[in-house]
């Protein structure tokens, strides 16, 4: 009898992780495109403009999302970064790279979107508060992650350090997390998905946060494979030139 | 514990007899809030608003400077390869060296300050302020950055890669050294309740910081 292995166990081939995400990559990416389409359909035609913000509540439904798959983003690559170094998972670090671009981002655009809301709304396009600078780290954390993979050669020792350091960053998603309910700030505290957002607005931004959830998957899935086979490409091209040389000492002799 | 102890004397015996680090640390904190007031004009009331700022941001960069120091001379010499496969855990010793660090620059820059704010026109009655959020505030600087050094140990653009990945790891260390001293000068009681945020601060990257560094400096010489 076969011992039972988790998914993740299973996951751990890489032939096998490029058949399941193939299989489940198109209905993936085509949820993310139904679901950000209904979402914007509602958005732009059907969702009323909000009494106090006007028109430029809409930034919300791409603002919110955003900032919600920036922590997500982080998440992942945290959790990736620890499947690296405990459990020295083979997919972990192909995960913790490709999520981390992707992340970064969504962490770029919440804070642009941020912005271009604040302007008219606060009357400032930045303000030092906490929940703004806290993001503001998170897009350093992503760019030290992606700089200090880029600065070694050697992939493997590239991706256990830059694991180090993600689970170093991880005490950033908190501060986040929390930054609205800890200081009083100028970034007003989550609404969640309670019932004081009218349903007109509450059910757009659901499907939009699903949609653009979606979305990440999407493209990290797709990032992951394309890891995966860049890495094949280069153990052949390894190959190809141990071969060559082999072949070039046969034919000198 | 007399690994540990050695192992810090021997650090701070280097640091001592080198000199040069710490004068060098010295140097580019005193240039550097030299420059300030020659490049924002000489109005004393505006130095005097922007000088905690000017002071703590001057010492970060300035203990920045010397932390690749920290690691990289032992990993030359193969010091650093004796100590991973000594008795002493890694992390002990990796402590020591970000004590040794905290000591021979952390406490100089700080006693610097005072003598700096004097030139930036620093109210003379938030200097006892400022000397306490910078004692309190600076061993993060140090143990947070063995975890910096630790990861660039043999990376190829050291320096720079450095002062990437550890200042936003020092943002709150400054934001809370900062609003310390701010609360002193409007003479609200906000001050003890930053000071000991910075405390936790400190606390936490003395808890957590060998850790990260010793298992970055295993990988690395495995």
């Amino acid at each position: 009898m076969k011992p039972m292995q988790t998914l993740t166990q299973r996951l751990a081939n890489p032939t096998r992780f490029m058949e399941l995400s193939r299989a489940i990559l198109p209905w993936i990416a085509g949820g993310a495109a139904l679901f950000i389409g209904y979402a914007m359909y509602l958005v732009f035609f059907v969702a009323p403009p909000d009494y106090q913000q006007g028109e430029t509540v809409k930034i919300m439904y791409i603002h919110v999302p955003s900032a919600w798959l920036a922590m997500m983003g982080y998440s992942i690559v945290a959790l990736s970064s620890f499947g690296l170094l405990v459990f020295r998972h083979p997919l972990a670090d192909v995960s913790a790279k490709a999520a981390a671009p992707i992340g970064a981002a969504f962490t770029l655009a919440a804070l642009i979107t941020g912005s271009l809301w604040g302007k008219p709304m606060w009357g400032t396009y930045w303000v030092w508060d906490a929940r703004l600078t806290s993001v503001l780290i998170l897009l350093f954390l992503y760019l030290g992650l992606i700089a200090l993979r880029s600065s070694l050669e050697d992939e493997a020792l590239a991706g256990k350090l830059t694991a180090v350091l993600a689970l170093v960053g991880v005490a950033i998603l908190p501060i986040i997390k929390f930054s609205v309910d800890w200081w009083n700030t100028l970034h007003q505290p989550s609404t969640g998905f309670t019932s004081t957002v009218d349903p007109s607005m509450r059910t757009p931004l659901l499907l939009s946060a699903i949609g653009f959830s979606l979305l990440f998957f999407a493209l990290h899935l797709k990032a992951m494979q394309t890891e995966i086979l860049r890495r094949r490409v280069k153990t052949m091209r390894l190959q190809e030139v141990e071969r060559g040389e082999r072949l070039f000492t046969a034919q000198a002799e | 514990m007399t690994g540990f102890l050695t192992l810090l004397k021997r650090d701070l015996a280097l640091a001592a007899r080198e000199g040069a680090a710490l004068g060098t640390a010295l140097g580019f904190y005193l240039v550097v809030v030299a420059m300030l007031p020659l490049g924002l004009g000489p109005d004393l009331k505006l130095l005097s608003r922007i000088a905690p700022g000017v002071l703590w941001i001057a010492l970060l960069l300035a203990a920045l400077l010397s932390l690749p120091r920290m690691l990289e001379a032992d990993h030359e010499d193969g010091s650093l390869e004796v100590m991973v496969t000594a008795p002493l855990p890694l992390e002990l010793a990796i402590a020591a060296k970000a004590l040794a660090h905290w000591i021979s620059t952390g406490i100089p820059l700080t006693l610097m300050a005072p003598v700096l704010g004097l030139m930036l026109n620093l109210d003379i009655a938030l200097t006892p302020m400022l000397v306490a959020t910078m004692l309190v505030g600076t061993p993060a600087i140090s143990f947070l950055g063995s975890i910096g050094a630790a990861l660039t140990l043999k990376s190829r653009r050291g320096g720079l890669l450095l002062a990437l990945l550890v200042l936003p790891l020092y943002i709150p260390t400054l934001i809370f050294g900062i609003s310390a001293i701010g609360f002193a000068s409007l003479g609200q009681d906000g001050a003890s309740a930053s000071l000991l945020i910075l405390t936790a601060i400190s606390l936490a990257s003395i808890a957590a910081g060998p850790f990260a560094a010793a298992a970055a400096v295993r990988l690395q010489m495995s």
